[in-house]
């Protein structure tokens, strides 16, 4: 070995144990540094992503909350929308619209445990032609098997007639969402990935019965989107219902008072427990048209449930409907 | 354009029309018909197509089943399909339509690189090859007392088992990774995500498959160390059509006159059939192999009589191994029956059966833990059984484990599936108790129970009650009684606290499978009470309507 190659090799192995020395022993803030005192910054840390609003101021003059009750379910969704300024208003051209109905449970349509399917391609067909979005697409995480659900529901075909697509709930589907100002879901896992890229997003969701927090309807449809231990939320229903109106401002919130399920909640089960209510509800203030459904559609009176308090506070809207609607 | 003209040139008609291509041929098309039978066995594609008939095609599914069980369910008459075909030209099953026997071949087609002369020893018979048929004798000896264990090792019932519970996971979860890489690059991967073989639902996972996984592994592995290994020594399936074989009106022909005795034809016979001697007729795949090596053409595939001088037409097995085996077949029928695990006496709790499933010792005698429910199940519910729940007599059976899923109200695609009628074909009207089954009422697959101690309304004073939030059945099994606490923070709550009506319950078990307390679930099903068996009632009868 000459003196060359003597150098040559102490100085490549040299290098090499000095940057190995160097990534695993310069301090933690060091360019390039991949030591980790405390073990802390192995842990997996989760951005969070934030939502933007999606509210649209609505025309001067119009009410908050927009009601169909004659007709096809047709022309009462038409009058429904047409109260608060009409779709077009709402959504633009080029679009590209999130539609949340509620599709939790594999339940036949009639059953009135999932958003009606009719309405569901009435209300893409609406979009896709009439405002000329871009797409539509149609995303709920249900508690049962997605892909039956959105079968037995009907929903996926009515989407599919309509000609939106449907986005089932994969496992990389959720990522980490951050709502200011929440009282449970401040950082919690929420189904994002329907969500990239989008403009409008509308929520369309029965008018159900439920034992907990006595009403499921405009604002506890979100609850579909919330990934995680979700099971964990009933321990402050109202709480998270509430959180639940923060966490998204949607374009609108569509009540589908076409089938009522009165009682067994929310999963139903029987025919006999529901009831036909003749309604298509259109608003763009949740909590007015949450209230006025748990007392005109529901029967149950001023009695509201807790979390529309709560979500008035949180400043969602207000519950005093009076003055604000249009009965079409 | 050069190497075109070539190649088009040096192209020779009868060589591309030979016998060894179309066998190729025809192993792509059925692996593919097997792997479009498993991606199709999911819930928004089944539409009554027939996903398990290569399961229904299988002859000793129908044999087994048959001494088990004294009937034929279904469609497993489309067996004789296969003995009639083995009957034609021999076992042409194990190397132009088997998937399994396809994958040991291409398996070692990439691994098994010596040269002419080693291969040439690897593939000459030996003695242990005898040994399928002696496997063949047991399973087929526990069956007719009514012991299935065929599923073990049938070709067909691995291939499905080990696809159901080990690859399409593992398929789709790489796919899972490659989509999410892909939408961080802003690339729309919808398309993707609907090819997967469980599309739109969390990774399904399933208990004990890392065995199943070893399973398949090793026996491929062994590829390496003695070519097509399961198919020449363990095989029960091939052992069955080997016995059928010796009556095959074709075979492979050596022309003595012809033959130099240069032992290439040795080089690729996948069977270790001694095609360069007496050519042994039981254990020959019909690959063809050997035709195509010949430089004499010394060799044929025809119709010839058969010729003791020629050939060993029967398996290579003596009186004595064949008493030898029947011996251990009647012996591991008693000892696998008294293990005690899986009794009426003393069953686990969580031995609880897909709807449809027929009572326990059916069950077991009809089961060939093919796995085909479990690949059809959408919520994951469904698993494969291990020592605890079902004893080794029922290991890879399908149990329902609620922690992980819960039986689908208006689900039945388990029983649409199964091709033995373990799970018996049922519709959504007779699962629920409605409609002509008014009477029967629903099929129950065991009783939910609180453990009030962990439950948060009854034990701490917490709101909680998902379950009878989800409660499928209408009047709900799980009700609620109200009522007003004062917690130990003095903050007043209203506690829904849940309780169980027995008589209303089906044992769906999305109660224990939606339940908070995530790592012994407050509330939960056991298999007591199941409605497809006498033994394991709870209820003498309902109480009646619910007021």
């Amino acid at each position: 070995m000459n003196r060359r190659t003597f150098f040559r090799r102490i100085s490549t192995v040299g290098g090499i144990a000095g940057a190995a020395t160097y990534l695993a022993a310069a301090p933690e803030n060091w360019p390039l540094s991949l030591r980790d005192k405390s073990g802390l910054r192995s842990v997996p840390q989760h951005t969070p992503f934030s939502l933007r609003d999606y509210r649209v101021e609505k025309p001067f003059g119009k009410p908050d909350v927009g009601i169909g009750r004659q007709g096809t379910p047709q022309e009462k969704l038409m009058a429904a929308l047409d109260a608060i300024g009409g779709i077009k208003h709402y959504v633009q051209p080029g679009d590209i619209v999130l539609l949340k109905p509620n599709v939790a449970f594999d339940r036949a349509p009639n059953l009135g445990a999932t958003s009606n399917p009719e309405l569901v391609e009435l209300i893409i067909k609406m979009l896709l032609v009439d405002c000329r979005a871009q797409e539509v697409r149609v995303a709920d995480n249900p508690i049962e098997s997605p892909a039956d659900c959105f079968e037995k529901s009907k929903v996926r075909f009515a989407t599919e007639k309509g000609g939106g697509r449907v986005y089932l709930p994969d496992s990389n589907a959720f990522k980490m969402l951050n709502t200011p100002g929440a009282e449970l879901i401040e950082h919690w896992w929420f189904f994002q990935r329907p969500f990239t890229n989008v403009d409008k997003v509308i929520g369309l969701a029965p008018v159900k019965d439920h034992n907990l927090c006595h009403a499921s309807m405009g604002i506890k449809n979100w609850y579909g989107l919330l990934g995680g231990t979700r099971n964990q939320f009933h321990q402050d229903i109202h709480g998270i219902v509430s959180d639940l109106s923060i966490m998204i401002r949607p374009t609108m919130t569509i009540l589908d008072g076409t089938h009522i399920l009165m009682q067994n909640g929310p999963t139903g089960g029987d025919p006999s427990n529901v009831k036909p209510g003749h309604t298509v509800i259109a608003s763009v203030d949740p909590v007015a048209s949450d209230a006025w459904a748990f007392e005109h559609l529901l029967e149950r009176g001023r009695d509201y449930p807790q979390y529309l308090f709560k979500a008035e506070e949180k400043g969602s809207g207000s519950i005093n409907w009076d003055g604000r609607i249009r009965i079409v | 354009m050069q190497r075109l003209t070539a190649y088009l040139k040096g192209f020779n008609t009868r060589k591309a029309l030979r016998l060894t291509n179309a066998r190729i041929l025809s192993q792509i098309f059925f692996f593919a018909v097997f792997i479009f039978s498993i991606w199709a066995t999911w819930t928004s594609r089944l539409g009554g197509y027939p996903v398990s008939r290569i399961l229904e095609m299988d002859p000793l599914v129908m044999i087994a089943t048959m001494l088990s069980t004294g009937y034929v369910y279904r469609y497993l008459g489309w067996g004789i399909l296969i003995i009639g075909v083995t009957l034609l030209f021999g076992r042409v099953f194990c190397n132009w339509i088997c998937p399994y026997g396809t994958l040991h071949q291409f398996v070692g087609w990439l691994f098994n690189i010596g040269n002419a002369k080693s291969r040439i020893d690897e593939n000459r018979y030996r003695g242990i090859y005898f040994l399928k048929y002696g496997i063949l004798t047991v399973f087929l000896l526990m069956a007719s007392m009514g012991a299935l264990q065929i599923g073990l090792l049938d070709p067909i019932c691995l291939m499905y088992r080990t696809f159901a519970t080990v690859v399409t996971p593992a398929t789709d979860m790489v796919i899972d990774q490659a989509s999410l890489t892909a939408n961080g690059m802003a690339l729309d991967t919808v398309w993707l995500d609907n090819m997967k073989f469980k599309p739109g639902v969390n990774s399904r996972v399933f208990v004990g498959s890392f065995w199943i996984g070893l399973v398949i592994v090793g026996l491929v592995g062994m590829n390496i160390i003695i070519p097509r290994f399961f198919c020449r020594v363990l095989c029960p399936l091939g052992a069955l059509l080997g016995v059928f074989s010796r009556f095959s009106l074709f075979r492979i022909n050596r022309d003595v006159h012809k033959c130099t005795d240069c032992n290439l034809c040795l080089s690729r016979c996948e069977g270790a059939a001694d095609p360069q001697g007496k050519l042994r007729l039981s254990e020959c795949f019909s690959c063809m192999n050997c035709i195509d090596d010949c430089p004499e053409d010394a060799l044929s595939f025809s119709m010839v009589k058969l010729d003791t001088k020629q050939v060993v037409p029967g398996p290579d097995m003596s009186r004595r191994r064949l008493v030898f085996a029947g011996i251990l077949g009647l012996l591991a029928y008693p000892f696998i029956k008294n293990h005690g695990v899986n009794t009426n006496e003393n069953f686990s709790p969580k031995l609880m059966r897909p709807p449809g499933s027929v009572e326990e010792n059916a069950f077991l005698s009809k089961c060939i833990k093919c796995d085909q429910c479990i690949n059809a199940c959408p919520t994951n519910v469904l698993q494969p059984a291990t020592y605890q729940e079902a004893g080794l007599e029922g290991l890879w059976t399908p149990v329902m484990n609620f922690k992980i899923g819960h039986c689908q109200l208006k689900c039945t695609l388990c029983s649409e599936v199964c091709p033995t009628g373990a799970i018996r074909k049922i519709t959504v009207e007779e699962k629920l108790g409605k409609g002509t089954y008014t009477e029967e009422g629903p099929i129950r697959l065991g009783t939910a129970f609180f453990d009030v101690g962990r439950c948060l309304p009854h034990a701490m004073e917490i709101p909680c009650v998902v379950c009878e939030e989800v409660c499928p059945t209408s009047p709900k099994a799980i009700q609620t009684k109200d009522e007003e606490a004062k917690d130990v923070y003095g903050n007043i709550v209203v506690l829904n606290k849940p309780f169980m009506v027995p008589d209303l319950c089906i044992g769906c078990g999305i109660c224990e499978n939606e339940c908070p307390v995530k790592d012994q679930r407050a509330v939960y099903v056991t298999a007591v009470g199941e409605s497809r068996s006498d033994e394991r009632k709870l209820l003498l009868k309902s109480r009646g309507e619910v007021a």
